[in-house]
Parts: C-alpha cells; sequence; structure tokens
C-alpha cells in the first residue's frame, strides 16, 4: 500500500458547485409547482426554452472563448440562470422574450466578464431588467391566477400563446386577463401602486378580488413555495441566513414604519414580503455566490441594501416591482461592503467577526 | 506627407478620439439613436474641432501659459455659437432633435484635448488638418454606433436624414425589417453604452490580431562576449 501525499489544501469542499447548483434546482421545485398550479402550464414551455437556449449559449460562448465546455456546462450554473429568468418572467410571455433574455443572460452578462465566477452582476436579473426595458408590455402581463380567469389555459393554449401569441380559440394575452366582470387585472402589487397613485387609499384598493389573503390571490402561494424551497437551501447549508434575513429585514423595518406613519398610502408588511419577487430575490437570486458580497457580515449588509431598495422601489419607483433593480445596484456596491465589512484575521487586534 | 498620413492615422485610427481616448462620451452616448443625429452631431463636432484647431494654433505664440485654457474655451465657445446659429437657420429639424447637445460640444473633452495637446503645440496646417482627422474619426465612431442603434432598434438605416441632407435624402431612408415589438435597450442610454463596450472590443481584437500577425522583424542576436580575448 502507498501513501499519496497530495499538496495542500487538505480539506475538501464540501460539495462541487455542480452539487450546489443541482441543489438550487431541487430547491426551486416547490415554487415552479407553484407557478404551475397559478398561472398554467406556460411555465413548462418557458423552462424548457430557457434551459436549451441557456445551454446552447453557453456552448456557443464556451467554444468562442476556446475554453473546455465540458466543465461549465457539467456544473449546471446555466441551467439555474435559466430557470431563475423563467421564473421571473411572465409564463405566456412570447417565445422570442425568453430566448433574448436568457443569450444576453449568459452570453453578455456572465461570459463577456469571464465566465462563472467572474461575473460582477447576478445573470439573471441583469437579462430581467433588459427585457423589463425593452418589452414593458409584455413583461408587465402576468396572467391572472388560475382561480379568478375566466379562462383555464390548457397546455396546448399556452403551447400557441407563446410561438403565435394567440390561442387556438384566437384570443391574446391581454384578453386572458380580463377578469370574470370583463376587466382587466394586473398584479396585486401593480393594482395597488396604481390605485395609491390615483389617490385611492390601501383599504379601497384591497376591495379589489385579487387581494384575499394577506397578499394577493396566487402571488402569496408563490412566495410561500420559495420560502419553503430556500428554507430548505439553508437547512442543507447551501446558502447562509444573512443575505435572506438581511434582505427581509430591510424590507419589513421600513414597511412597517410606513404603514405606522401613513397606513392608507402605503403598501402593507405582508404585501411587501409576500407580494412580488420578494422571497424568489431573498432566497435565490440575492444568495448568489459569484456576485453577493462575500463575508458573511457583508452578505448582512448586501441583503439589508436590497432590501430597503426594493422597499424604496416599490414604494417610490415607477415599477411596481424593483428586486432585479434592488439586487442589481446592490451587484455594484459588493466591492465596498466587501472592503469594509472584511474579517479580522485571527490573532490580530479588533474585532473578528 | 508622411506626416499629414501620421496625423490621419492618428485621427481614424490609433488616438481616435472616441475609441481609444473614451473623449466626448456624453454627446456620443446621448444622440446617437439615428444615424442621422450621430452624423449631425459627428459634423457639427468636426467643423468646430477644424475651427478651434486652426485659431488656438495661430495664436498660440501670444497666449501666455498661465490663462490658456480659458482662452481655448473661449475660441471653442466662440465656434460652436456659430454653428449652433447655422443649424438653427438651415436645419432646423436636426437642431430641435440634437437638443442641448449642440451647445454641450462646447464642453467636449475631445476638442480641448486637442487644443491643448497638438494644436497649441504645432503649425497651423497640421493642426487644422489634426483637427480634420480628429473629427473625421470621431464622425465615424459615431455614425457606426447610431448605424448598429438605429438597426437593433427601430429596423431602419438613416431615417430623417432629410433633416440634414434635404429633401432628396428621404430616399435614402432603408427598412431592413419591420418588428412590432423593437428592442427598446439600443435605443435607450444603456444601449449606447453596450454597443460603446462592443466596438471597443472590436477594435481591440482588430489592434490584436495585426500584432499577432505582423511579421516580426528579424530579431538582432548580440552576443556578449564571456570569455576573454586571447
Amino acid at each position: 500500500m502507498t501513501f499519496r501525499i497530495a499538496p495542500a489544501p487538505h480539506t475538501k469542499p464540501a460539495r462541487s458547485t455542480g452539487q450546489v447548483m443541482r441543489l438550487v434546482c431541487y430547491a426551486l421545485i416547490p415554487g415552479a409547482l407553484a407557478h404551475y398550479v397559478i398561472f398554467g402550464p406556460g411555465i413548462i414551455i418557458q423552462l424548457l426554452l430557457a434551459t436549451i437556449t441557456a445551454v446552447a449559449t453557453e456552448f456557443l460562448f464556451t467554444q468562442a472563448r476556446r475554453r473546455t465546455s465540458h466543465n461549465t456546462l457539467a456544473d449546471y450554473s446555466a441551467v439555474v440562470t435559466a430557470v431563475l429568468l423563467a421564473l421571473s418572467i411572465p409564463s405566456l410571455a412570447p417565445w422570442w422574450i425568453i430566448v433574448i433574455g436568457t443569450v444576453f443572460s449568459i452570453g453578455i452578462v456572465k461570459h463577456l466578464y469571464g465566465g462563472i465566477g467572474q461575473n460582477i452582476f447576478n445573470p439573471a436579473m441583469a437579462g430581467y431588467v433588459v427585457l423589463l426595458v425593452s418589452f414593458p408590455l409584455q413583461m408587465t402581463s402576468w396572467p391572472l391566477p388560475a382561480e379568478l380567469s375566466n379562462f383555464s389555459v390548457s397546455f396546448y393554449d399556452a403551447t400557441q400563446l407563446i410561438f403565435s401569441g394567440y390561442t387556438a380559440d384566437g384570443y391574446n394575452v391581454q384578453q386572458l386577463k380580463a377578469g370574470v366582470d370583463g376587466i382587466s387585472m394586473a398584479t396585486p402589487l401593480d393594482t395597488l401602486k396604481t390605485g395609491l397613485s390615483q389617490q385611492l387609499t390601501t383599504p379601497e384598493i384591497t376591495n379589489n378580488p385579487i387581494f384575499s389573503g394577506i397578499a394577493g390571490v396566487g402571488w402569496q402561494l408563490l412566495n410561500a413555495a420559495f420560502l419553503l424551497g430556500g428554507l430548505a437551501l439553508i437547512a442543507t447549508r447551501v446558502i447562509s441566513w444573512h443575505i435572506p434575513v438581511g434582505l427581509m429585514l430591510g424590507l419589513a423595518v421600513p414597511a412597517l414604519i410606513g404603514s405606522a406613519i401613513a397606513p392608507d398610502q402605503s403598501i402593507g408588511l405582508f404585501m411587501h414580503l409576500f407580494g412580488g419577487a420578494t422571497m424568489l430575490g431573498a432566497f435565490f437570486i440575492a444568495t448568489d455566490p459569484v456576485s453577493a458580497a462575500t463575508s458573511n457580515r457583508g452578505r448582512l449588509y448586501f441583503g439589508l441594501l436590497i432590501g430597503f431598495l426594493v422597499y424604496v422601489i416599490r414604494t417610490w419607483g415607477g415599477y411596481p416591482d424593483g428586486v432585479a433593480f434592488a439586487v442589481l445596484l446592490a451587484n455594484m456596491c459588493v466591492p465596498i461592503i466587501d472592503k469594509y465589512s472584511q474579517p479580522t484575521v485571527y490573532g490580530h487586534k479588533g474585532s473578528s467577526s | 506627407m508622411q506626416e499629414y498620413k501620421n496625423i490621419s492615422l492618428q485621427g481614424l485610427w490609433h488616438n481616435n478620439p472616441a475609441l481609444v481616448q473614451l473623449l466626448g462620451l456624453c454627446p456620443l452616448l446621448a444622440v446617437t439613436a439615428t444615424i442621422t443625429n450621430a452624423m449631425g452631431l459627428g459634423l457639427a463636432t468636426m467643423l468646430v474641432l477644424i475651427g478651434s484647431n486652426l485659431t488656438v494654433s495661430l495664436v498660440r505664440n501670444w497666449v501666455p501659459k498661465e490663462i490658456r485654457i480659458p482662452v481655448f474655451v473661449m475660441v471653442i465657445a466662440a465656434f460652436v455659437t456659430v454653428i449652433q446659429l447655422i443649424m438653427n437657420a438651415y436645419f432646423y429639424g436636426l437642431y430641435q432633435a440634437l437638443g442641448i447637445f449642440i451647445p454641450l460640444i462646447v464642453t467636449n473633452c475631445a476638442i480641448i484635448g486637442r487644443a491643448e495637446a497638438y494644436a497649441s503645440k504645432n503649425p497651423w496646417r497640421q493642426s487644422a488638418f489634426d483637427g480634420l482627422m480628429m473629427g473625421v474619426g470621431f464622425t465615424l465612431v459615431l455614425m457606426t454606433l447610431g448605424g448598429l442603434r438605429e438597426i437593433i432598434g427601430n429596423g431602419t438605416l438613416f431615417d430623417g436624414a432629410e433633416l440634414l441632407l434635404g429633401e432628396w435624402a428621404t430616399a435614402l431612408r432603408i427598412e431592413l425589417f419591420t418588428v412590432d415589438y423593437p428592442l427598446l435597450l439600443a435605443i435607450l442610454p444603456p444601449g449606447a453604452f453596450i454597443g460603446m463596450g462592443f466596438i471597443i472590443a472590436l477594435k481591440n481584437a482588430i489592434d490584436h490580431y495585426r500584432e499577432q500577425h505582423a511579421s516580426k522583424p528579424e530579431k538582432q542576436v548580440t552576443r556578449a562576449r564571456v570569455t576573454a580575448q586571447s
């Protein structure tokens, strides 16, 4: 028997990148299922389209950069980006939306900055922002939650809608959005924001049928599902608790203060936490290990900053939800956060954390 | 002749104000949504550059070093005012489209940069030629970026060219493809930054390629004698 003496470091990372990324994918399953239940089968097509595009783009760009495609494809990072992007966009958006978004995410935001580990911005969110800025109509046309909708969208209808823009019966997405009384309805956050800008009070707006429960039909279930998946990620130690907790604190504290000062003109606490993309952002997007802060203290600050920015954008910004913008803005602040939250090396004076 | 060739190469490629010096980016990014706007602003900048370089070069020996910058700025401002009034009188549509960016040519660093770096040290003929070449280089980059953004964002080329070139230019308008939903990003300012990044990357890639494939001069081997001569 021979003893092989390998060079340092002798500790082995608990998981490879591929294993971590696969765990993230599994943790997204409850959210994807909730998405399917609430918004119909369109999400399956979007997920497929996004994954195929992401893998193809990853392959082409690694080839063009003369890297080995095998390693980068096997680490599933492109798949995670694609899945996150597909879960972020309206499930009945035309096919070219997700294709353009994924190509931008993988090709420009990830590979032009040097591939996995080098990108300063979160690829999925940068792709999302490009889509939101470029195609505002398609990106805000969320289908109605199934229990409010007049139409049930079958898998065949969803395919037709995504690839041609019309169902077999000739309805387009805008017509499908019309509720029981024929009035088109937006997402809860959007409805609330539009109502507030028309000088309505929060109780008046929340009489709308879309606001049953704590944060609007459908969206509360979706956020609860993402919360479940996120807690699983924390339990398996794939992510640390610092970013999600920081984000929720950064969002909840201003939300509480805001609703204490002006309960009729503000978005409530539960609406903030369980509406829009809060949970997806807190557990899956802001925790991207590449573009987030690196030390634990830094991660807490990073999360707090995102939460606060989400509150600011939702309250005073031009868009109903602001998770994507908040994440990108916080990504820009990461170098400075890292600089000022650098832990003290053991044995040096000063507090270590 | 070699000198003028060198100036042209510097202005058009090696020291291009937009691609290498990265000067004058504010108008470059703001008004290049269409190729017509880009050409209008490029030509205006070029005329100002020629005029200011020529004037600065002519007065360079009488301007005390300590106050040269205010003098340069006033020369540039005078030329910009002339160009602005001309555009107001003859190209009113374009004048309105470019808006604040015509008076802002005064603050274009490319112009004061050339006045300081070249015109204040060289005779007037070379200075005026340098202004022309720097202006042409700047205009070409503006037009490339404007063309790219117009094609990606609108699917057209030379849309609204009649504002600059007169009625006949409506025939120049090329409709490459029609899109129901334009890629707004290309027309909005972020598109200008991204497009500019790609153009600079392309320029660097070409330089890199040429450097690698250039015929290397025969290496002169000089041997040091290490043994004592007998």
